[in-house]
């Protein structure tokens, strides 16, 4: 057999091209995420479960509009949450352990691209995610403000950003298990009393001073102002910058690979 | 030693500090400490060492997945921490422990990774030469340790690489596995490939290696052929070559009346001896004639060099560590 063994062309033909690399590992990262049943469980299921809850039950009444239009802008804010902080992170912490992410930076595709790769992944499966959700939640009602949409999407992105430099640092710092616990906890608590779905004034008074400066208050909040009331809150956005470059330099520094 | 011709990697006077969070008592710990080597193109060499002796910390060093302390490493001409793409694209590597997704599925695993590289290898020829097409349809997760380092190494080899790292590449093979990787990894070598393998098996080495580096505590502590290692290795350390001669006789024969004292015979058990020492060709003329003048015929007759554990042993020490 002749064709295994090499002909040792010189020159080597050398890499494929930088974006190709990208869309490569992006296209397998985004497959291997969509085929996994947890992450689904976790990306799409439960935000619709909880979607579909807040519509039919009395929690978000007396706030100032139907439910399903307040209810939705939170559950798109679970739904980054859910890929890019826990799906991604959990994801990470298991290649790191299997030596994956060692040996892809061994490959062209190098760790600057097996990163680009992964937000790429985080940003496709937020696009099915938010055609998913926002179609149901167009069949319970949502009616979002048209001037909503473009701040919106800029914000989902903005939060996606942040929760995966902050799932990047959880993963690259700590054992799979640990980030498995930490990122599913911080996941549950987030989504419930972080400003995320609930929004904060139906929240503990002490609870509302602090949720307002956690990434997942600050994205929910800004993304009820965008679809809601068609308006930006700058400061919410001052705060989610804040939440990637921190975690994100951070993650920089202390990322173990192997 | 020797000198380079056209090396694909040269290593001067590495050194790799870690910690202090890996060590144990929180200070730096210094696990290459000077080491140096070269590999040439159409070689394998390998570096030979018991665990721990910093043999995948300076292969880590060489890929470019671990910064050194200190020295200089030359890959293809470049610094492997400062090298791009284009460097890794003719390096292939196969990690100690895998680094496949377990949930991927084999064939669309090569390809996904023969996707990086402008031109690489035909996949159909790979899986059939490696017999990966015989497992094909099962998971990662699912692989034995010897299916799992055939596709390892057909993930190292995808991109046509001119130089290939392999560590502990005999790791968990069955005897099937072992013949068809070491069958390639030859094959690869006359085509022209520089290799670099880790082992901490001599056999290993004995068997594939056109040059091995012995390596203790991270330093290099011998190196040569494998012939170099067996013979002249051994001369300069204390100016002798010792082989031991084992035959099957009737029992309480008086083999130093035939062959003088200055060797070290024992009848391990009855008519099963050993003749140890610096054995020449005239003690064989003088233990054969012997015999045939007594009409004894062995049963069995075995004569065994040193063999490459004995000199990793007496080089390294026998302690264990």
């Amino acid at each position: 057999m002749t064709s295994a063994t090499p002909t040792l062309t010189t020159p080597h033909a050398g890499p494929a091209p930088l974006l190709r690399r990208i869309l490569l590992q992006g296209r397998y990262e985004t497959l291997t995420m969509i085929r996994n049943g947890e992450q689904l469980i976790l990306a799409v299921i439960m935000p619709l479960l909880a979607l579909v809850g807040l519509t039919v039950t009395p929690l978000l009444d007396g706030l100032g509009g139907n439910r399903v239009d307040i209810a939705t802008p939170g559950i798109l804010a679970l739904c980054a949450m859910s890929t890019a902080f826990t799906g991604q992170g959990i994801a990470t912490g298991f290649d790191r352990r299997y030596g994956v992410l060692r040996f892809l930076s061994t490959t062209p595709l190098g760790r600057i691209g097996l990163i680009a790769g992964k937000i790429l992944a985080v940003l496709a499966v937020l696009v099915l995610q938010v055609l998913v959700v926002g179609g149901v939640a167009a069949l319970l009602g949502w009616q979002p403000r048209p001037e909503g949409w473009l701040p919106g999407l800029g914000l989902l992105v903005l939060g996606a950003a942040a929760f995966t430099a902050l799932g990047l640092l959880v993963a690259g710092t700590v054992r799979p298990e640990a980030t498995l616990a930490i990122t599913n906890l911080l996941w549950i608590l987030l989504g419930a009393l972080g400003g995320i779905v609930v929004p904060a004034e139906r929240l503990p008074v002490l609870a509302q001073n602090i949720v307002h400066f956690l990434p997942s208050g600050a994205l929910g909040q800004s993304l009820r102002d965008a679809f809601l009331h068609g308006s930006v809150s700058l400061p919410y956005v001052l705060v989610l910058l804040l939440w990637t470059i921190v975690p994100g330099a951070a993650a920089v520094r202390w990322f173990k690979w192997n | 030693m020797r000198s380079p011709e056209s090396p694909v990697l040269t290593i001067d006077g590495l050194i790799k500090d870690v910690g202090p969070l890996a060590s144990l008592d929180g200070k730096m710990l210094r696990v290459v400490s000077g080491l140096s080597m070269f590999a040439e193109r159409g070689q394998i060499t390998a570096l030979l060492g018991a665990n721990g002796a910093g043999k995948t910390t300076t292969l880590e060093c060489a890929q470019g997945l671990q910064k050194r302390t200190g020295g200089r490493i030359e890959l293809l001409g470049q610094d492997p921490d400062t090298a791009g793409a284009s460097l890794r694209s003719r390096v292939g590597v196969m990690l100690q422990d895998g680094g496949l997704p377990p949930s991927a599925r084999p064939i669309p695993l090569l390809r996904h990774i023969a996707g990086m590289y402008q031109s690489p290898l035909p996949l159909d020829g790979l899986v059939e030469r490696l017999g990966i097409d015989t497992f094909s349809r099962t998971g990662v997760r699912r692989l034995s340790g010897g299916q799992k380092q055939r596709l390892s190494l057909a993930a190292a080899l995808i991109g046509n690489p001119e130089v290939l790292f392999l560590d502990e590449p005999s790791a968990g093979l069955d005897p099937q596995s072992r013949q068809i990787v070491f069958e390639l990894i030859a094959e690869l070598r006359d085509a022209g490939m520089g290799i670099i393998l880790t082992t901490h098996l001599m056999d290993d080495a004995q068997r594939l290696a056109d040059y091995v580096y012995i390596i203790d505590a991270g330093r290099n502590v011998a190196e040569g052929t494998v012939a170099d290692l067996l013979s002249h290795g051994h001369e300069a350390m204390d100016g002798v070559t010792e082989r031991t001669l084992f035959f099957d006789a009737p029992a309480g024969l008086d083999i130093a009346a035939a062959i003088g004292d200055d060797l070290t015979i024992t009848e391990t058990r009855a008519g099963s001896y050993s003749v140890a020492g610096t054995l020449t060709p005239q003690h064989l003329a003088k233990l054969t004639a012997w015999w045939a003048g007594k009409g004894i015929m062995p049963a069995s007759l075995r004569l065994e060099a040193r063999s490459l554990e004995d000199v990793f042993l007496d080089i390294s020490g026998r302690d264990i560590r």
